[in-house]
């Protein structure tokens, strides 16, 4: 092989891999400009749409059989938050917790393991889909939201419910890298959205969220936020934290994780 | 005199302005779809059959070995087989020499780097695109007679398959009078393509939301649970990507650009035969 071959041949080998740089840093380089990630985004706007638009509060997540629920129920995020205050809290078995629920509301509640206990409960069997891919069964147990949010007595401005929690997921260190959620109405009111305090017929264990998380049935997992502290209704997100409304919200993802 | 054969050109209109427009908008969908699909796979590069993730017994699993012979190696698990797949599945090295993990290559993916937030911003506008693109596709097939006129097979063509795999194995390709409508084997794969796998990525993307399941629970029994609509999603993607391949390669070996100027004009050159005295 001659060496005119060689270099010719190498030229096109590094012309290809060059090209093939420029056109995926191209696309990379779209992926982190605003203004594509805005266009980008308006397509969640629509299919936010569109799912509220089908969807009645009659519609049901599928709710399964007992010999369904899986084995194996992968804990996700948070698995064992350290932060101080929840450390001593799950010392004492949560004798001490309250869940706080407060902000556009006519009577502030704070409420102990015990008097969410005394409420209506309800169970379900249902599937939850991880924003990974993957879905897990398990049978859940609890009071649902629209129970305390009645007792709280919503203003007629609230629109979004936020929970506050006690683990920080985002590791700051502070108030504001610890996980929060938030919901609007029709999934707050949905019948299957449940504060659960048990999972599998036990008491909710400290990977899934102890001592209380919400199920939201018709959304992704990571809607469901674990370790609540605190139940807020809001008339808009857009000051709380990043602003999106939720912990992973702020770091990208869809608000409505309807799909 | 002799007889001579002269080669004669014939241009015909093949294709109408919106298969053509819609076709190439297609193209841009299903790239960006299948990259960002990539993506979101790479989050859980696993699938399984049923409702739920039996995590200790995934289908098929692209994970890693520690603990290879030269050091980390990317593994893909397929029905309980395993296989070394370093550098395509699984995990591969860097040019640094650094092992980084993933399902598929992070080069083949959008964007390019680990974000499963926006590769699934990428996803869902193009699969709005994608949708709204097929509509007005289906429609116009539906509506102008293009479904009855150029894609469903006759009879004789039916009859003449055997033949027609025996020509495409051979290379022979039809000219002339018959090149001027698609042979058979296109035709049927056109329409599986349009009419079977492509609603069936929709169907089965659609059935991974819990928001629709709940709106159209059927869509869970259909395919036989969340988890096997993923797995449909992944085999029907993987069909439609070979079924790319073999378009491509046709569209080389049959005259390129023939097939491009046709499918960017609509005018495709016909040559044919005529023995004149």
């Amino acid at each position: 092989m001659s060496k005119k071959q060689v270099s010719r041949r190498s030229f096109l080998t590094r012309g290809a891999a060059l090209g093939g740089t420029l056109l995926l840093g191209g696309c990379d380089s779209l992926s982190r400009d605003p203004l594509v990630q805005r266009i980008l985004a308006s397509a969640e706007t629509l299919t936010e749409a569109v799912q509220r638009a089908i969807l009645t509060p009659n519609d049901l997540a599928r709710e399964y059989a007992h010999e369904d629920i899986s084995a194996d129920f992968k804990a996700n995020g948070s698995t064992n938050p350290r932060t101080p205050d929840y450390l001593a809290l799950a010392e004492n078995d949560f004798r001490d917790w309250r869940l706080e629920v407060g902000g556009l509301v006519q009577n502030e509640l704070s409420l102990s393991l015990d008097e969410l206990r005394a409420m209506p409960s309800r169970s379900q069997i249902t599937r939850h889909d991880c924003v990974e891919g993957w879905s897990c069964i398990g049978q859940w147990k609890g009071v649902q939201l629209s129970h305390v949010l009645n007792k709280a007595a919503l203003k007629p401005n609230a629109k979004y419910i936020v929970f506050y929690c006690y683990d920080d997921l985002g590791r700051g260190g502070s108030e504001d890298s610890r996980y929060y959620e938030s919901i609007a109405f029709p999934d707050a009111f949905h019948e299957q959205t449940i504060l659960a305090y048990e999972m599998n017929g036990e008491r909710l264990g400290i990977p899934h969220g102890a001592p209380l998380r919400v199920r939201v049935e018709r959304q992704l997992g990571y809607k469901m936020a674990k370790y609540i502290r605190r139940i807020e209704a809001v008339e808009s997100f857009d000051d709380i934290r990043g602003g999106h409304g939720g912990f992973w919200e702020d770091r990208g993802y869809t608000w409505y994780a309807g799909i | 005199m002799a007889h001579e054969k002269v080669m004669a050109r014939e241009v015909i209109y093949r294709h109408a302005g919106t298969v053509r427009l819609t076709h190439w908008i297609n193209v841009l969908c299903l790239l960006v779809l299948l990259m960002s699909g990539l993506q979101i796979f790479n989050a859980h590069p696993a699938l399984y059959f049923g409702s739920t993730s039996d995590f200790a017994d995934p289908a098929v699993a692209m994970t890693y070995e520690r603990d290879g012979p030269d050091g980390p190696i990317g593994v893909t698990d397929l029905f309980g087989t395993r296989f070394d797949t370093t550098g395509w599945l699984g995990g591969g090295y860097e040019a640094d020499g650094e092992f980084q993990r993933y399902g598929f290559p992070w080069s083949i993916t959008l964007p390019g780097f680990r974000s499963l937030a926006k590769g699934r911003s990428w996803h869902f506008f193009f699969a709005w695109a994608f949708v709204i693109n097929g509509l007005i596709y289906l429609g116009y097939t539906l509506l102008s007679g293009h479904l009855r006129r150029d894609l469903a097979p006759d009879r004789g063509q039916l009859k003449g398959i055997w033949q027609s795999i025996k020509d495409h194995a051979l290379f022979r390709f039809d000219h002339g009078e018959e090149a001027k409508r698609y042979n058979v084997l296109q035709k049927l794969s056109y329409l599986i393509v349009i009419f079977i796998l492509l609603p069936l990525m929709l169907a089965t993307g659609l059935t991974m939301s819990p928001g629709m399941d709940a709106a159209f629970p059927w869509l869970l029994d259909i395919f036989g649970g969340r988890q096997s609509a993923r797995t449909i999603h992944f085999i029907s993607a993987s069909l439609i990507v070979l079924f790319v391949l073999v378009h491509v390669f046709m569209v080389l070996v049959t005259g390129v650009w023939n097939n491009l100027r046709s499918m960017i004009t609509g005018r495709f050159v016909i040559k044919t035969e005529e023995a004149e005295g």
